[in-house]
């Protein structure tokens, strides 16, 4: 799976959300997804269920590639009566998270539902984790440590 | 030093689950039409259909039912995949007639996340449907001398257990013999299985299917007319 691959606009908008759905608190969702009300038939393609992947990483981003270690994470994909199929992976074992991030994936892709999801779900969604980001990167921020080398004057 | 954290699993690790999730792909929003559904409970589910396919090799010859409680893509019966859903993963690659459309093709990407390939000789499982002619024996991967257990299992979709040619079976898990009359096999498809029976410990497994039922056919059983 390269992640390299250059997205097309579709593809990068879908990442986009596929990733707030997937970060987003399991409450705060579920909360927005019962004020979506009624939504439309679909059946489950993949019910919920829960493995484990290993996360890689790169030092500096050109090192090698190691093992960082193992997360469980949740992944469902349900079909709609259109065709249109939602996927979700989300990290943890919530069953409940992972199918209705599913669903909403579904539902992002069709026209009729796009403005009310990204209205009601998404943006809120996303603007929680931007507001957790930014405190948390201010908490990191009172910690940080300036290395400089003093110029010595031996001429 | 910010370690730039992936989400890619290219490679299975040794102590994944099997069923690991793979990483997410960002697929394109053009909707994927008609994918059907696997298991509902792919563990225990898969777990029973494993269990049906080691009786059905344990006892040639024998056909044994198969609850097969899944989606089923157009081209393949319920017992074809039933078996692909437990017994194909990405570690097995499958080969499939070319003639069949994507639907069967799809399904397995999907759910069994397997690679398909062109040729029988690098396929762990060659999957032949109702109305496609199977590869000759010959040309399926009879494993390599070290590991007979690499070879290809075929898994061939007949007509049915009775009214074709009246066979006799004997070897490994038959007590005396087993009579068997599948239709719907290639015309020298016994011929073939000769000399496979000869090549032990090398030669390909094969699993006949019908319907909800599935017949296992070892290599170590020998077939008189």
């Amino acid at each position: 799976m390269d992640t390299h691959t250059p997205e097309t606009g579709s593809q990068a908008a879908r990442s986009a959300w596929m990733r707030v759905l997937a970060l987003a608190d399991g409450a705060a969702l579920d909360q927005a997804y019962q004020a979506l009300g009624p939504l439309p038939a679909f059946r489950p393609l993949r019910a919920p269920e829960v493995g484990m992947t290993m996360v890689r990483g790169r030092a500096g981003g050109t090192g090698e590639q190691f093992n960082l270690g193992e997360m469980s994470v949740t992944r469902c994909a349900v079909a709609f009566e259109q065709g249109v199929v939602g996927t979700a992976y989300v990290q943890g074992r919530s069953l409940r998270h992972a199918e209705q991030a599913a669903v909403l994936d579904g539902l992002l892709q069709m026209d009729d539902w796009y403005e009310a999801v990204q209205t009601i779900v998404v943006a809120p969604l996303a603007r929680v984790h931007e507001e957790r980001r930014a405190r948390r990167a201010a908490e990191a921020a009172q910690t940080r440590v300036e290395f400089f080398t003093m110029v010595r004057g031996e001429n | 030093m910010n370690p730039a954290v992936t989400q890619t699993n290219p490679q299975p690790h040794p102590h994944a689950h099997p069923r690991a999730p793979t990483a997410p792909t960002a697929r394109a929003a053009a909707p994927v039409t008609n994918l059907l559904p696997g298991f509902a409970d792919p563990g225990v589910q898969a777990q029973a259909v494993f269990r049906v396919a080691l009786q059905a090799m344990a006892e040639p010859g024998q056909p044994q039912a198969l609850a097969a409680d899944c989606g089923v893509p157009e081209g393949l019966s319920p017992a074809l995949a039933a078996l692909l859903l437990t017994l194909a993963d990405v570690d097995t690659p499958v080969w499939l007639p070319a003639g069949m459309d994507g639907g069967a093709a799809a399904f397995l990407r999907f759910h069994c996340g397997c690679p398909l390939v062109d040729t029988p000789a690098q396929a762990s499982f060659v999957v032949v449907p109702a109305g496609h002619a199977a590869p000759d024996l010959a040309d399926c991967n009879g494993g390599d001398p070290a590991y007979p257990d690499r070879s290809t299992t075929l898994l061939i979709e007949v007509a049915g257990w009775q009214g074709g040619a009246m066979l006799r079976l004997a070897g490994p898990g038959i007590a005396d013999e087993r009579m068997l009359a599948p239709i719907g096999l290639p015309a020298d498809f016994w011929r073939q299985w000769a000399v496979n029976h000869r090549r032990f410990p090398q030669g390909v497994d094969v699993l006949l299917t019908h319907d909800r039922a599935v017949c296992g056919l070892p290599r170590t059983t020998r077939v008189e007319a």
